[in-house]
């Protein structure tokens, strides 16, 4: 099969630029190894998506609803239940494995739009028994949402993100016990307003600068070990809490998907994701990036504008354009991420930025361009438009934020 | 005749196989809902050379014995097994005098091959090992395998050629007449023998008590492991030993035949009460971290994609204790199974079914004409040409439907291990490696069980994680 254009991920970056390609007049096929798209918002039954893009509230599945639909009435060719087996850079072709057999897809263009996986237990090295009943929230919710199953009885929560506090009301709600929500940090993860909503009406306690030390149950888990860490995180010995829960639930953080990419492509330090501009092109020019898989972001919404501009993109190098020059993006003093990782003048910057520590009141600094934010938290992301004129003639741009 | 096989880790697997040659009738009992999950199920995975067991012992015999059967047992049995050789490295002087001695215990062991490197040669072998090293001693017929993957295939054959499996039955006591066993009786039922083997790991020596047999007592040596993302496959390419301690064969460093990188293991003595609890720690895992990084000092430990411990049957004499017991007539104890019980395995089968058997006891086994050594394993699509992949996909469809993204492994392949007695999730994740890659089933584990749900005809809330306690989901979220 010969096309323009190839999206690889059917989430909501990969949506929206199946559907900017085609806005663009090109030939577009999306390529989904899951049996439907939507990616993660198909599991996120909550309220909160879709402020920005249709200044509407929306829960996951509503807002993923919208773009299948836009993909129908498109007739944008998707392929679920299929998986890229390989990827030929130089050739421009990839190899894809479905029930319908192996097939090749010629493009001239491709948007790389993977998402991110959930950080697994096994990485924690938590130390004790390895019994059944210790999940991620996004199995948890798989089990919930798609499988009508709950997944315990008596629960404790790691990560008090959004994701985590969210699905401590939820299970209450369901009738789950939630004994409490841990989170390594000072202070919480998530949004104040997830933090009274989700915990404090419903009574749940939050312990703060905690971790798990130890899971226990030779089958099914039986008790969680709960104790203080110092400021490096290191567990202080004498404080351990001992919880028993038969369910323990993991919220610790996303990691972009990368791995067709991965050796092929720029990473961004910063991110762990790929390297984008913000255009979404690669350090491979015919192959673009967006969403999860290249920063993990705080809204879809924000995923779906990304999207949208690596479509954009990818369509106009499918027609013969070429872009760039395209000047570095470094993240300075206490910045922890930005994206995107270079500045092509194609497009004005829309800077995606998370701060290193929590910082009362910080002047950002981009060029020639400065504005004052207050209550900067690592766990919100800021969005910034930086206009053209800010930028001109550097050779490298830095973000930086000073502290006032 | 009727045989009764007490256990179906790796002994009692492969001892159920080679019996299924000859015309008996084999009853393989096993406790846990699959076969290969006891010791064989965590430890190093290496095919040892034979240097490191002192000369004159029962387990170096069996060591360099068994280490030579592997090659053509792989092939019958197709599992996986690399012959990628091993170094003990030495950083100064008084290690390179322990090399000295592993070579000539290695000599009188007769494991063949071995030499000496100098530092050039070694790093020139291992190129990520620390530059420090000053001599290395090279073992050629050292290699890895699935331990767990040796106990499943060897029972799959066993069964093909005649021998009964019977999972979720534990041993709790024997029917004795004459002082003889009659009846080995366990938790559900009674099974009339003619002659028991005693391959119970951990709990063998219970078992030899039960039957009035004579045993040494076992207790737990365990050892702590971290397994690495196969992303960082390649830095690592032997079986890398530091020199070895009094108690072990200290904290190595060593590929798996799936391209991960795996360290440890510590060596800690427990109390028998332990017997059925590997547990992890922190003081454990920082202990294998610390000694990798001294091996190999660029590994990134970030890649961690889990941890996970094994308990050794170690004894107070530190050697196998195989025979057949002269209190109870009938009974043959495969005792104490230490490492390196892994590779020792398949000539102790042989022993105790051609030595034991039929030479001490004197019983006379036929030998079935049609007994077939080849077992195929489950075939990975994802690893074959795109032209037979293609194939296969035309003649099913499921054979193209990826589960697990990770390891790329389809649901033909888990239904395959359905088919093949997988009846929980660690049942699939071990025949099948799906659930096993670096995201640990988060993808793919629920879409598993709605495959187990389906083809087992049972209901998700009954299905479990590797035992019959081990649930997975409780109720319905609504009726
Ligand atoms: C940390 C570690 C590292 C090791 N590294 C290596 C290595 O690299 N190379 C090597 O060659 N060897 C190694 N070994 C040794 C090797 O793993 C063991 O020798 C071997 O797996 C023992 O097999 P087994 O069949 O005796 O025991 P198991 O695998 O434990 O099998 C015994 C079975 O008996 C069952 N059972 C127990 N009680 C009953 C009962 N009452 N009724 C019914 N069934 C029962 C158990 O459930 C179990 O499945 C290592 C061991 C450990 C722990």
């Amino acid at each position: 099969m010969k096309v323009d254009v190839v999206v690889i991920g059917g989430g909501a970056a990969g949506m929206a630029a199946a559907l900017k390609v085609s806005e663009q007049g090109a030939r577009v096929v999306l390529v989904e190894r899951d049996e439907r798209v939507g990616g993660i918002l198909n599991q996120c039954i909550h309220n909160g998506f879709g402020l920005h893009y249709f200044r509407e509230e929306l829960t996951g599945p509503e807002y993923a609803e919208r773009f299948k639909k836009a993909l129908e009435e498109k007739d944008i060719e998707v392929l679920t239940n299929t998986f890229v087996k390989a990827l030929d850079v130089r050739e421009k072709k990839l190899v894809v494995v479905s029930e319908d057999g192996i097939r090749i897809l010629e493009t001239k263009a491709l948007v790389y739009a993977a998402g991110a996986r959930e950080r697994a237990f096994g990485s924690l090295m938590v130390p004790g028994d390895r019994p059944s009943g210790i999940f991620t929230a996004g199995v948890a919710q798989r089990f919930m949402n798609v499988e009508n199953r709950l997944p315990g009885k008596r629960a404790l929560i790691l990560g008090s993100g959004d994701i985590g506090l969210i699905m401590a009301r939820r299970l209450t709600l369901e009738g789950v016990e939630v004994v409490g929500v841990v989170e390594r940090l000072p202070y919480p993860g998530g949004l104040l307003r997830n933090v009274i909503q989700c915990l404090e009406d419903f009574g749940i306690p939050l312990f703060l600068s905690s971790t798990v030390v130890e899971v226990r149950g030779r089958e099914r888990l039986e008790e969680v070990v709960v104790a203080k860490v110092d400021e490096n995180f290191q567990p202080i010995p004498g404080t351990e809490k001992v919880f028993e829960v038969d369910t323990l639930i993991l919220s610790v953080g996303l990691i972009p998907q990368i791995e067709l990419l991965e050796d092929l492509v720029e990473v961004n330090p910063t991110s762990k994701g790929i390297a984008t501009s913000n255009l979404g092109q690669t350090s491979i020019e015919w192959i673009f990036a967006a969403g999860n898989c290249t920063a993990i972001y705080d809204l879809v919404d924000y995923v779906t504008y990304e999207g949208e501009m690596a479509g954009k993109y990818a369509a106009l190098y499918a027609k013969g354009e070429r872009f760039g020059p395209k000047v570095a993006v470094k993240a300075g003093e206490n910045v922890m991420v930005v994206q995107p990782n270079w500045y092509d003048p194609s497009e004005e910057l829309t800077l995606y930025v998370r701060t290193r520590k929590v910082i009362e009141k910080g002047r950002l600094v981009v060029g020639s361009f400065e504005k004052t934010f207050e209550e900067l938290v690592p766990s919100e992301m800021l969005r910034v438009k930086i206009p053209r004129r800010h930028l001109n003639g550097l050779s490298e741009i830095v973000v930086e934020v000073k502290e006032e | 005749m009727r045989i009764a096989v007490i256990g179906a880790g790796v002994f009692g697997s492969l001892i159920a196989r080679e019996l299924s040659k000859y015309d008996v009738d084999v009853t393989l009992i096993e406790k846990n809902l699959d076969v290969g999950m006891g010791v064989t199920k965590a430890n190093s995975a290496i095919v040892h050379a034979g240097y490191d067991d002192p000369p004159g012992t029962v387990r170096a015999k069996f060591c360099v014995l068994g280490n030579s059967m592997y090659e053509d047992l792989s092939k019958e049995l197709d599992f996986e097994y690399k012959k990628i050789g091993s170094l003990v490295v030495a950083f100064d002087d008084r290690e390179v005098k322990v090399l000295m001695k592993l070579l000539r215990q290695g000599e009188e062991n007769k494991v063949e091959g071995l030499r000496i490197l100098e530092r050039e040669e070694t790093l020139a072998m291992e190129p990520n090992l620390n530059p420090a090293v000053k001599m290395s001693l090279f073992a050629p017929s050292a290699g890895i395998t699935e331990p767990w993957m040796v106990a499943i295939a060897a029972v799959e054959n066993a069964m093909e050629n005649g021998a009964k499996l019977i999972l979720g039955e534990g041993v709790v006591g024997f029917e004795k007449r004459n002082g003889r066993i009659v009846k080995v009786v366990t938790t559900r039922n009674r099974y009339e023998v003619d002659l028991v083997i005693n391959c119970a790991g951990l709990h063998a020596d219970e078992i030899a008590k039960m039957a009035g047999a004579e045993h040494v007592d076992l207790y737990p040596r365990k050892g702590e492991y971290i397994l690495l993302d196969k992303k960082l496959g390649g830095h690592v390419r032997h079986v890398v030993f530091p020199v070895p301690t009094e108690t072990s064969k200290g904290i190595l460093v060593l590929p798996t035949v799936d391209g991960g990188i795996l360290l440890g293991p510590t060596a800690e003595d427990l109390p028998s009460v332990m017997k059925d609890r590997p547990l992890t720690t922190r003081e454990g895992l920082s202990k294998v971290k610390e000694n990798a990084k001294r091996l190999f000092p660029r590994l990134d430990l970030s890649y961690v994609v889990k941890t996970f411990s094994g308990l050794r049957p170690e004894s107070p004499r530190r050697d196998f204790y195989i025979g057949r017991s002269k209190l109870v007539g009938n009974f043959i104890n495969v005792m104490a199974t230490r490492s390196p019980g892994l590779t020792a395995a398949p000539a102790v089968a042989k022993y105790v079914v051609e030595e034991i058997i039929q030479g001490e006891i004197g019983v006379s086994l036929t030998r079935r004409k049609d007994f077939n050594p080849f077992r195929k394993g489950i075939v990975h699509y994802a690893s074959l040409s795109l032209e037979r992949w293609q194939e296969e996909i035309r003649r099913d469809p499921r054979a193209g439907k990826i589960v697990c993204f990770c390891n790329e492994v389809t649901e033909k392949e888990v239904i395959e291990a359905i088919k093949r007695g997988a009846r929980t999730l660690d049942g699939v994740k071990f025949r099948t490696r799906a659930m096993f890659g670096r995201c640990q089933g988060n993808f793919c584990m629920p879409r598993i069980m709605k495959i187990l749900e389906r083809e087992l005809g049972t209901d998700m809330s009954s299905l479990t994680l590797k035992s019959e306690n081990s649930w997975i989901v409780d109720g319905k979220v609504r009726e």
